[in-house]
């Protein structure tokens, strides 16, 4: 048991290293990639079977005791987050290998190994316990996505790449300042002893230290008024990987605001952080009207919808806590699978700005409805994911009378939908792009071959129907949600846990 | 705790800070190394009080002397990794060199897009960038 959670960890860093020695060998180097990707997300189901039943589960790395080493917990947040976020990594690394024969695709030679790494980085960073790994688990996924996102070296990818860059390195040089004020305040970085000391703190140094991490982790997960890098970035790279940023990246950022904030009892940052969700929510969707290109539009939902999850944090409750826990095992699948479907409009029509698409509702259909199924998802329509998970927000925020929020979050709601028609009028209706035109023929010259763009479909169609299901099993995923938010709010049983 | 050291930690962050804030890339990479450097003494002066080298024959007997080692660890950690990271800055600035002849970072699409709309209303020439 132990063994599978350092496995988890440790295999894609490996599996990296040999994509690399074979890196111009196409075959081995997918193979192993995709086999790779696949038995991780198997583990991780297996160990959220395992811990759904049993509880949680420790590793101590070297078998140092907690307070000297480093400690692996695979608590049931961490395993639920961990399973959907490596189930999403999959599905996009089978998507990547049909784009990979087109003009769109990333490297292969450097994609596949830096995908492992930055998978490595994902599961070290939710499985974590204690700040300073949590800190190294950052640099990994940071270190690899800068890049994923700068590899192709295109003037646009350095352009907006070196704000991303800039804003991300000084994010980590804040987050290692703090460890530093932690250490000194607390003696330890171990987060299970971090839960027991922080709350005896005097108020000052607590509330010092819960801002500045408010700050260090809003800025990965792209909160206003942080979140500046974000829509910039994320569209100029391939579409794969901007649809693994999309879906995890800010996620891993929130999945750390919620344990940090709801471990050490930060109660009191409950009205901050609600006020920057309410702001977040608003900027992100009123950007998103604002822009004309399906990828910028849908990179500006990104810090929308991470305003919903950071609402859920701020009201600091169980109901809330395990609102947001299922809002972003809705929302890591949807988006991911949201920015799959711009890849099929930019392999169809050869951009993906909104002027010069148009009519591929006629000529695509089903990229119509993989398109459909997710944007009515997003914004919150029943019988979606989505709907369960705004309503489920909605109620907790409506149990502890926190109105302004959630008359912001409805409203919010409506402009998202708003904002999916103007992509739908502007792709999928209107009048179709002049096919004899130069850039529509280049694009179908560069473009996928047949199987390359089957397998594109297919995986995108396999994609929403897991999205589908997460509605078909809301109940349970409910309940587990409920579980895992019962021992954040009340950390004894984790400290218990990692300690004993 | 070493007034000295949170002075230099304090004077080491300000003048990083503001070496980050400027548009050309060489001046951000040394605003991070400064910034990098403030980190890693602030993780020492975090430690407590320096002493004997913390290694595991000299503990035996005179133990509470040795230095904290676990802050040196994480500050060789945070070390390693804030090299790699300056030599990436500096791979990207070059790159950039490459493409428009300096190191500069540009404004970010949204302003350049308003940049672009305002001058179509006052059908000025573009103000100048430093």
């Amino acid at each position: 048991m132990e063994a599978v959670v350092g496995l988890i960890v440790v295999g894609p860093m490996l599996a990296a290293a040999v994509a690399l020695a074979v890196q111009h060998r196409p075959r081995i180097r997918d193979a192993v990639t995709i086999g790779t990707l696949a038995t991780e997300a198997v583990l991780a189901a297996w160990l959220l079977a395992k811990v759904n039943s049993n509880g949680a589960v420790v590793l101590r790395v070297g078998d140092w005791t907690p307070e000297l080493g480093i400690v692996l917990v695979a608590d049931l947040f961490a395993a639920l987050i961990l399973t959907v976020a490596l189930g999403t990594i999959f599905v996009v690394e089978v998507f990547a290998i049909g784009q990979r024969r087109t003009a769109w695709g990333a490297d292969p030679e450097l994609a596949g190994p830096l995908l492992l790494v930055l998978t490595a980085g994902v599961a070290l960073s939710i499985l974590t316990g204690d700040l300073f790994t949590l800190f190294v688990a950052f640099e990994l996924i940071l270190i690899s996505s800068y890049v994923l996102l700068t590899h192709q070296g295109s003037r646009g990818q350095i352009q907006s790449g070196m704000t991303y860059v800039v804003m991300n390195m000084f994010a980590s040089t804040l987050f290692l300042l703090g460890v530093a004020f932690v250490y000194r305040a607390t003696g330890t970085v171990n987060i299970a002893l971090l839960a027991q000391r922080i709350p005896e703190l005097a108020d000052g140094t607590r509330l010092g230290i819960g801002m500045w991490f408010l700050v260090v982790f809003g800025t990965k997960a792209a909160v206003f008024p942080l979140f500046s890098w974000l829509p910039d970035s994320y569209p100029t790279a391939p579409t794969t990987i901007t649809a693994i940023f999309a879906g995890l990246l800010t996620k891993i950022g929130i999945y750390t605001l919620v344990r940090f904030n709801t471990l050490t009892g930060m109660e009191d940052l409950g009205p901050v952080i609600l006020a920057v969700s309410a702001l977040t929510m608003v900027v992100g969707v009123v950007g998103a009207l604002a822009q004309d290109d399906v990828k910028r539009i849908l990179s500006f939902h990104i810090v929308s919808q991470v305003g919903y999850m950071v609402m859920g944090l701020g009201l600091f409750t169980v109901a809330g806590v395990a609102a947001t826990a299922f809002f972003l095992i809705h929302h890591m699948p949807v988006k991911t699978v949201l920015f799959l479907v711009g890849g099929l409009i930019e392999d169809e029509a050869g951009t993906s700005d909104l002027d010069n698409v148009g009519g591929l509702a006629s000529r695509r259909p089903v990229v119509a409805l993989l398109f459909a199924l997710p944007a009515l998802s997003l914004s919150g329509l029943p019988p979606f994911s989505g709907f369960v998970a705004k309503l489920a927000l909605v109620d907790a925020g409506l149990a502890v009378a926190s109105t302004p929020i959630v008359v912001v979050s409805l409203l919010v709601s409506v402009l998202t939908l708003l904002s999916m028609a103007k992509i739908w009028l502007g792709v999928f209706w209107g009048s179709p792009v002049d096919e004899s035109s130069n850039i529509v023929v280049a694009v179908r010259e560069a473009g996928a071959s047949r199987g390359g763009r089957r397998l594109m479909v297919g995986t995108t169609g396999v994609a929403v129907l897991a999205t589908l299901l997460i509605a078909t099993f809301a109940g349970s995923l409910w309940d587990m949600s409920y579980r895992a938010a019962t021992n954040l709010v009340d950390p004894s049983a984790y400290i218990a846990g990692v300690l004993s | 705790m070493s007034v000295a050291l949170l002075v230099t930690v304090a004077g080491l962050a300000a003048i990083g800070t503001y070496l980050i804030t400027a548009r050309s890339m060489s001046r951000i990479v040394l605003g991070f190394s400064m910034l990098g450097h403030a980190a890693v003494l602030a993780l020492l002066a975090a430690g407590g009080p320096a002493g004997q080298a913390p290694l595991a024959d000299r503990l035996v007997g005179s133990g509470a002397e040795a230095a904290n080692p676990l802050p040196q660890a994480l500050s060789l950690t945070a070390i390693v990794i804030s090299f790699g990271l300056t030599l990436f800055l500096l791979a990207l600035a070059r790159r950039q060199h490459v493409l428009t002849g300096d190191d500069l970072v540009e404004d970010d699409l949204e302003d350049r897009r308003i940049a672009t709309t305002e001058m179509e209303h006052t059908d000025e020439p573009e103000p100048e960038v430093a």
